[in-house]
């Protein structure tokens, strides 16, 4: 190369502008900031999820016929107190060591027998129902335990996100009255979460509009 | 250490929210059965404990060697424009998803759906359900081979009509990354009359469309679009830095 060939590279630098550092600005090659990706959109699961989102075992968190086992049913009503009979409904909960059958517990992931900790659950027949163990207390990061809870995912048509809310037990008053969650709340709503005893397990109707909507939370 | 959160001397992740902006809100009016269905108060803010950060394990044993191909049915081949549909499955820091259970359903390619509810006069193919069911690999990556989903009317306003869509459910290994979604296809001409398209803030709307892949359309068989899934990632741990600052 002789001295004569101008390189393209070699740009002056434009003295109107404020001297730009090769390195840690946009356009260096490197990265400024953690790497962020746009999330995802979400969008409803539509009228016809029963296609995709049917398990012939889904409602079982617990293994049919597990000792102790425990039915969670309820409603799931719309702003007109209609029932909506084209949700789902699933939850995610804790073992009755208060521990998870997940990698992602940081204690370890549970092995309890016959337990699987998640249930889908459709409102086809008018109302949801899943087959689980009460779950047991979970620390709660602020040196005390929460009271025995389960989180509850429910999509539907009309409604282009998922929703999020929790079953706690009306029967685990002094539980309930520890938990840092419900502490938040006030009664109205608290009284919205606490499941009442059956026969066979719990009921609780999950109310998406109205005098008393269901607390739900922004995970 | 940033980024986490002491749950009795254990480090959790703290998983990001999408910012309002550009997350689909769970509402929108002109979706009209949001109505009567879409909560109307302030959700409560639920700081993320043990329970939201663990998830079931859901793999390999839910799905079977033929949930991979749509178009092959009940001893024969649906009828349709074939589309191999990939991708990968990605959280919000780049780092692939993989294990993940990934639940797909669709209509026919006459935009009918195998359901007692549709009932508007398109056939149904005998040799299409609309069901698949694929995990991710070990780099995040799922595939499967479907046939192009039709366009089909709905009844929210006069003469609506969703764009081609596929129905995407997916679990990452955390509550807080569960995600159902819909895939749709490049430059469909009904984009600008869907209320459940255009409820994605203008500003993510991109993120829903899938791509043309020139580079694995199957020649003498199928065309291939592809389309990543972002679920939410967790606060990451600050690299390791030389003196200088530079990432080692």
């Amino acid at each position: 190369m002789t001295a004569s060939v101008p390189d393209p590279l070699d740009v002056p630098p434009n003295p109107s502008e404020p001297f730009q550092p090769r390195s840690g600005q946009r356009g260096s090659g490197f990265l400024t900031g953690p790497l962020r990706l746009g999330t995802t959109p979400s969008a409803t699961v539509g009228p016809y999820l029963a296609i995709g989102l049917t398990w012939p075992d889904g409602v079982w968190a617990a293994a049919e016929g597990t000792e102790g086992g425990v039915w969670i049913r309820g409603r799931v009503l719309d702003g007109n107190g209609d029932v909506v009979p084209d949700a789902m409904v699933e939850t995610w909960q804790a073992d009755p060591d208060g521990r998870f059958p997940s990698p992602e517990d940081p204690r370890g992931a549970s092995t309890y027998p016959g337990f699987r900790g998640y249930a889908r659950a459709s409102t086809i027949t008018g109302e949801f129902a899943v087959f689980t163990l009460k779950p047991g207390r979970v620390p709660d990061g602020e040196g005390g335990l929460q009271a025995p809870h389960v989180d509850v995912s429910v999509f539907a048509r009309g409604l282009l996100d998922r929703v999020v809310t929790r079953v706690y037990f009306a029967d685990e008053a002094d539980a309930n009255a520890e938990d840092v969650v419900l502490r938040g709340l006030t009664e109205e709503q608290r009284d919205t979460l606490l499941a009442t005893p059956t026969d066979d397990g719990y009921r609780l109707d999950v109310r998406l509009q109205g005098e008393r909507e269901t607390v739900f939370f922004a995970v | 250490m940033t980024g986490t959160t002491s749950e009795g001397g254990l480090l959790l992740p703290r998983y990001l929210p999408e910012p309002d902006a550009t997350r689909t809100p769970v509402g929108f009016p002109e979706y009209r059965s949001t109505g009567l269905r879409a909560p109307l108060r302030t959700p409560v803010d639920l700081p993320h404990r043990l329970t939201e950060v663990t998830g079931p394990v859901l793999g390999e044993d839910r799905v079977l060697p033929t949930d991979a191909d749509l178009t092959w049915r009940n001893g024969g081949e649906a009828v349709g424009q074939r589309v191999l549909v990939h991708g990968r499955v990605l959280d919000s820091g780049g780092r692939p998803v993989p294990g993940a259970l990934v639940e797909v359903w669709q209509a026919n390619a006459a935009g009918r759906y195998r359901h007692v509810v549709d009932n508007w006069p398109a056939p149904l193919d005998p040799h299409f359900d609309g069901l698949g069911r694929v995990v991710t690999d070990s780099l995040g990556r799922y595939e499967f081979l479907t046939i192009k989903p039709g366009a089909y009317p709905w009844g929210n306003h006069h003469n609506a009509w969703r764009p081609a869509h596929i129905h995407f459910s997916l679990f990452g290994r955390a509550f807080t990354q569960r995600l159902v979604t819909q895939m749709y296809f490049p430059d469909d001409p009904l984009f600008g009359q869907d209320p459940i398209f255009n409820a994605i803030p203008a500003a993510a709307r991109h993120r829903a469309i899938s791509r043309f892949s020139l580079e694995r359309t199957q020649d003498n068989w199928a065309l291939a679009f592809e389309w990543d899934v972002v679920l939410r990632g967790a606060d990451q741990t600050p690299f390791e830095t030389d003196d200088d600052g530079d990432v080692a």
